[in-house]
């Protein structure tokens, strides 16, 4: 066990006591290690451990078709699967060359502001009950749960989604999942507005956070953090606006930034992105009524897997449903790098095609692991209190620091 | 400002670091290019600082393995020039006997863990790096598993041989 800081505290004459946050702490949400040197309350260093879960999504990429890698980017941000799923899709698309109609853009659309919205009630209404508020978080899971009542209709499952197809969806958006989203629009209205007003100006909360944990751009920019926790510094990055992927360049949004980077300018920043979805979808919503309302996929019959009632009765059908389970479709011999904003910053595939049944390479630029880094030299020096809604408000997920 | 064009980037590279730069692809318009591990670090400062390019984040740093060249390993850097909106991919390729490369950290903090995780899967020794240990896989752990030598599933398995499908 070389290396291991757990065991490197051998020096009685220190000062300093040895804390082990983690790997299964009820403040830490999810599998993290750090091992700290305290002094009192304080923090005088620490060192992170991660791999706790790590499961070689990268070489099992490796061996498997297309289609078989959609769950495993389920598995990676699992607060907020569907983006991770589109994400994927999206750069098979690009690699294929596959064009998606609008109508497909503008229903993905939905989807991945919808997951936003969920990761983003995760991560804040958890920094509230970290920070002693447990009320907020109570109420806002109804509306995840609405959330994955949606992602139900749509695709049968709840957390790991597996939700699409490359070149659109499995299934048309029925009358129910319409009439559900417009009703979570009216009542999340309602109910993050409440939010706010429980948390935004909270005298409590505020003390809590404000200064805490703050960030300059620059260091942010040379930790290459991305997402809300980036944005809440004062750099305006926003993958959907610099480099629009399915269709955003058709949508009217703000990117909403923060000042100084502290715990509470990133609250600030997840909570009016979240205004911003709602903002998306509606115009999503709108714009899917001037589209033809039975496409739901690209005509791409050599990716796009066959429905099933034709499989069963057409030879064609069957032929390509085999073709593309067994990945044996003509697929370029190129490289593609594609990146979608997740919800805690730049989800990146980077693709390295050789032709062949499965990636050659395929490398996942995961947000998390990235902002993660940060934590473990930005806690020096800050009181353990801090650290934990430090963490929390980092919105780093195990499954996508470890992939 | 726009997006620069790669017609420019080429050129400017092309004048900076003469012959030392060639251009890979241009696929689906991002640019890749190679370089040599004696050049890398100049050419990554040269891209960061030069005050038209300004690739100031770094977007990602990671590894690939083709044991069929004789320069099998290519270690890969994504940077990205937020004021132009320009991403740009370069490539360094190193001999299996010597997966020696200097460090990006001294530029940017954030590839203290990006090179962590790229020595842990593909051994690739990043030399200057801080703390350069296994970061996913344990520590104890004696091969880099994203190698291609290493099968992920049974060897003695069949059914899934290129050979059955006419490759």
């Amino acid at each position: 066990m070389h290396n291991h800081p757990v065991y490197t505290d051998n020096d009685p004459q220190t000062e300093y006591s040895t804390l082990n946050l983690g790997p299964t702490h009820p403040a830490t949400h999810g599998v993290f290690q750090n091992v700290l040197q305290m002094d009192g309350e304080r923090i005088v260093s620490g060192v992170s451990t991660i791999g706790y879960i790590h499961r070689a999504f990268e070489k099992i990429a490796e061996h498997r078709p297309f289609y078989q890698i959609t769950p495993l980017t389920d598995r990676l941000n699992y607060c907020s699967s569907p983006i991770n799923n589109m994400g994927w899709h999206m750069t098979a698309e690009k690699l294929l060359g596959i064009t998606t109609p609008k109508r497909v853009d503008y229903m993905r659309v939905i989807i991945m502001e919808l997951a936003r919205i969920t990761d983003h009630i995760v991560c804040n209404s958890i920094l509230g009950v970290d920070t002693g508020a447990l009320t907020g978080f109570t109420y806002m899971m109804q509306y995840r749960e609405s959330v994955y009542e949606i992602y139900e209709e749509i695709c049968g499952s709840r957390l790991t989604t597996n939700i699409g197809r490359i070149g659109g969806f499995e299934r048309n958006f029925n009358k129910i999942a319409f009439d559900k989203i417009r009703n979570f629009l009216k009542i999340y209205r309602v109910g993050l507005k409440e939010f706010e007003s429980l948390f935004n100006r909270n005298r409590i909360f505020v003390d809590r956070t404000r200064g805490v944990a703050e960030v300059t751009a620059e260091t942010a920019l040379s930790y290459s953090w991305t997402g809300p926790i980036l944005r809440a510094t004062g750099v305006d990055y926003d993958v959907r606006a610099m480099e629009p992927y399915s269709s955003y360049e058709d949508f009217d949004f703000e990117v909403p930034v923060g000042d100084n980077g502290d715990v509470y300018a990133r609250f600030l920043v997840r909570n009016e992105e979240m205004w911003q979805s709602m903002r998306i979808i509606e115009q999503a919503l709108a714009k899917l009524e001037k589209e033809p309302s039975d496409i739901f996929h690209a005509d791409v019959p050599a990716f796009y897997l066959p429905p099933k009632e034709e499989v069963y009765n057409n030879m064609e059908a069957l032929i390509y449903h085999f073709k593309i389970v067994m990945g044996e479709v003509e697929t370029p011999t190129a490289e593609v790098y594609h990146a979608v904003e997740g919800a805690n910053g730049e989800l990146g595939f980077y693709l390295v095609n050789d032709g062949g049944r499965s990636p050659y390479r395929l490398h996942f630029r995961r947000p998390s692991f990235i902002n993660y880094q940060m934590y473990a030299p930005m806690s020096q020096g800050m009181l353990l209190s801090d650290a934990i809604i430090n963490m929390s408000s980092l919105n780093v997920i195990a499954g996508e620091l470890d992939a | 400002m726009g997006k620069i064009a790669n017609e420019v980037l080429i050129q400017k590279l092309g004048d900076k670091f003469p012959g030392q730069v060639t251009e890979l692809n241009q696929d689906y318009g991002l640019l890749s290019v190679e370089t040599g591990r004696e050049q890398i670090s100049d050419v990554l400062a040269y891209l960061k600082n030069d005050p038209e390019l300004k690739f100031i984040f770094l977007t990602d740093i990671t590894a690939i393995h083709y044991p069929e060249l004789e320069k099998q390993i290519g270690v890969i850097y994504h940077l990205h020039s937020l004021t132009t909106n320009t991403r740009i991919r370069v490539k360094v390729f190193l001999t299996a006997d010597d997966v020696h490369i200097p460090t990006a950290t001294t530029l940017w903090d954030g590839a203290n863990w990006m090179e962590r995780e790229t020595y842990d899967f593909y051994g690739v020794v990043f030399e200057g790096h801080p703390d350069l240990r296994r970061i996913l896989n344990v520590d104890d752990m004696t091969v880099f598993p994203m190698r291609k030598e290493f099968p992920l599933e049974d060897p003695n398995r069949i059914d899934k041989k290129d050979y059955f499908f006419g490759r």
